[in-house]
């Protein structure tokens, strides 16, 4: 099926040598920071971590929610959902790549990558993160590719990969659980140290992903002559609603704790985050914005008119898009680390060559994933004739 | 048993690491149990779980500055010149923010204007242990939480564990830090420099220990004012570090968290 990546339209070519371009700009500048090490970035003693493990947790979370469609189709026979698993599958594969990629630009030693093979430690989330996402990968890849060239040659997938299908959906749920346990069980980050934080990434993955999703499916039918289908938009923006409202009621829980408790330890992070502490706000125009653009996701997604119309849930899908992305791939990471043990603050911002090697990763999630989508767009296609 | 010197036993671990074998075969190589034995030898000072207790009453600024000299000095921990990319395995702060939680503010001027020597409290409990990938940071059946350099991948995953703020990473290289604010640096040729994207922090001078001698601080520190510092065996009931904890008031930094420190302020 490969061929199918070979041949394509000026647009599709043009596209990839764009991201070809923010690929190799990005490792060139990964080859710097591998140089120089990464003190290049903004990260420091006091934020260890910053903007490569937000967008690795944000994207983990992308890829699981490729279970939203692969569960309705295959454990409640939903039909309609036929059409667009192997597009959440897909796009599972290509964010799981940039998560991957995200932890190995992240690592002060790279070259000493597979010491967590080589030398494991059951006790570290990490080593089970490392786990859970490789075998996510591989799963989406054997299942989607094995389903995709069966319905190519018009005959039923094999029987063995059932099997498969029905592990990757509790395998979805545990990818994002496992990650949320990198944060929720540090002792002293009090930011992170919290039950509902699993529940919380489920139910921003779970919203983020498929509107992630509705607007690749509207890219798709707009480039190609596939179309994803209107009932298939519309049950995914329904999900995305449910999720959304989820995860801003979640995000309130925290707050009702920090704030009725009033325990100084709960509340400064977050004071950090929304007002600021001891004169330092650099987060807190971008948490107000991600709590507005919540707002107006919540507004466009409740309200049945806007959700039905395209027009206007474009603007909702961006909306969630924008709103988890600041929570979850910036204000998470960055909030757990201020105050720092010493209840002192020291703030982070990424640098330039830290955002241009996080473009090239972005760049190379999006070039495995335009290739996958082009080949499974064009089988569809094929199909449809 | 053969006898093995410290140069043969270099002699063999290099010709295999020359032969790209790598650390783990070159104990192969040797009987087995033989290269511990042989490390164990030379161990003077052995202890079932080390522990430490300052007394803050001694300590004052100055003893402090030649403890982090004596500390620094000893590990070749560089001056990086920057705070963001400092590295410190001891180091001073006040009393608020070495006890966060236990600050008062009627607390007597004698606390509130003196500085807290702070260091790794080699926990009971680690959390830095249990988050490490790939038991590069361990604790030792001694009590000491000890760190690998040479398997650390950089993760940082054990200074998001810390709660402590015990840890620090090699943002550059360290070999690399301004010559002048490190004019004789590496000051210990006995003390391998580190490489940059790895974790280092106090190892309460394991390799001092190894050779009878109590870490460099409390070298430092009781040469000035004795018993300003006190290192010892916590298991061992009448050793001095338990009788001065017996007798004296103490606390430790967030005992809440359930981490076990040992190392005790006495107040």
């Amino acid at each position: 099926m490969l061929d199918k990546a070979l041949k394509g339209s000026p647009i599709y070519w043009g596209w990839l040598i764009v991201l070809l371009g923010f690929i190799g700009t990005g490792f060139l500048v990964y080859l710097y920071q591998f140089q120089e090490g990464l003190k290049i970035t903004g990260m420091s003693r006091d934020v260890s971590w910053g903007f490569y493990i937000g967008q690795f947790t944000y994207l983990v979370g992308v890829a699981a929610s490729g279970v939203m469609v692969v569960l309705p189709y295959y454990l409640h026979d939903y039909k309609a959902f036929g059409r667009v698993t192997i597009l959440g599958e897909f796009l599972a594969v290509g964010a799981i790549t940039m998560c991957l990629l995200f932890i190995m630009v992240d690592l002060g030693n790279l070259p000493r990558l597979l010491n967590v093979i080589l030398y494991p430690n059951p006790t570290s989330i990490l080593f089970w993160d490392m786990i859970v996402l490789n075998g996510y990968l591989f799963l989406n890849i054997i299942i989607g590719w094995n389903v995709l060239s069966s319905e190519r040659k018009g005959i039923h997938y094999p029987s063995w990969v059932t099997p498969l299908i029905y592990l990757s959906i509790p395998w979805a749920f545990s990818i994002h659980t496992v990650t949320a346990f990198l944060y929720a069980g540090l002792p002293g980050r009090h930011y992170w140290l919290t039950a509902i934080m699993a529940a919380r990434f489920l139910s921003s993955a779970f919203c983020s992903g498929p509107a992630i999703l509705i607007l690749f499916c509207l890219i798709v039918r707009k480039f190609t002559r596939f179309d994803p289908g209107k009932e298939q938009i519309r049950t995914l923006s329904s999900i995305v609603a449910y999720a959304m409202i989820l995860n801003v009621f979640f995000f309130l829980l925290e707050m009702f704790t920090a704030f009725y408790s009033q325990i100084p330890g709960h509340m400064h992070p977050i004071v950090y985050l929304f007002s600021g502490l001891e004169g330092h706000g650099k987060l807190v125009p971008w948490m107000w914005t991600a709590a507005c653009f919540a707002i107006l996701a919540l507004l466009l997604l409740i309200v049945p008119a806007t959700r039905r119309n395209e027009k206007t849930l474009i603007l909702a899908c961006i909306s969630v898009f924008i709103s988890t992305w600041i929570d979850k791939g910036f204000g998470l990471v960055i909030g757990g680390f201020i105050p720092n043990p010493f209840e002192r603050v020291f703030e982070y911002w990424p640098t330039l060559p830290e955002v241009i090697i996080s473009l090239g990763v972005w760049a190379m999630g999006f070039f495995v994933l335009t290739v996958l989508y082009k080949i499974a767009v064009s089988v569809k296609e094929e199909v449809a004739v | 048993m053969m006898a093995m010197d410290r140069r043969q036993f270099l002699k063999i671990t290099g010709w295999s690491a020359l032969l790209g074998l790598g650390g783990k075969t070159a104990f192969q190589w040797l009987a087995p149990g033989e290269a511990e034995a042989a490390l164990e030898q030379a161990t003077k000072l052995a202890g079932k779980k080390w522990g430490m207790a300052l007394d803050v009453t001694l300590l004052d600024e100055e003893i402090m500055s030649k403890c982090i000299q004596a500390c620094h000095a000893y590990y070749n921990v560089p001056n990086i010149g920057n705070s963001k990319e400092e590295i410190k395995w001891l180091w001073k702060e006040t009393y608020d923010h070495s006890f966060p939680g236990q600050e008062n503010e009627y607390l007597a001027d004698k606390f509130k204007r003196r500085n807290f020597l702070l260091l790794c409290n080699h926990c009971t409990n680690p959390p830095c242990c249990r988050a490490c990938p790939t038991k590069a940071t361990w604790k030792r059946e001694d009590g000491i939480v000890m760190m690998d350099m040479h398997r650390c991948i950089g993760c940082r995953f054990c200074m998001a564990a810390c709660p402590y703020g015990a840890r620090s990473f090699n943002w550059g290289d360290p070999r690399l830090a301004p010559k002048a604010l490190n004019p004789n640096f590496p000051t210990n040729s006995e003390i391998p420099t580190r490489s940059k994207g790895v974790v280092e922090k106090c190892q309460f001078c394991a390799e001092r220990l190894a050779k009878g001698q109590m870490p460099a601080c409390v070298e430092a520190a009781n040469k000035i004012k004795p018993n300003a510092m006190v290192f010892g065996d916590l298991e061992v009931p009448d050793s001095d570090i338990r009788k001065v904890l017996r007798t004296r008031y103490s606390i430790r930094r967030k005992p809440e968290l359930g981490t076990g420190p040992n190392v005790f302020y006495m107040i």
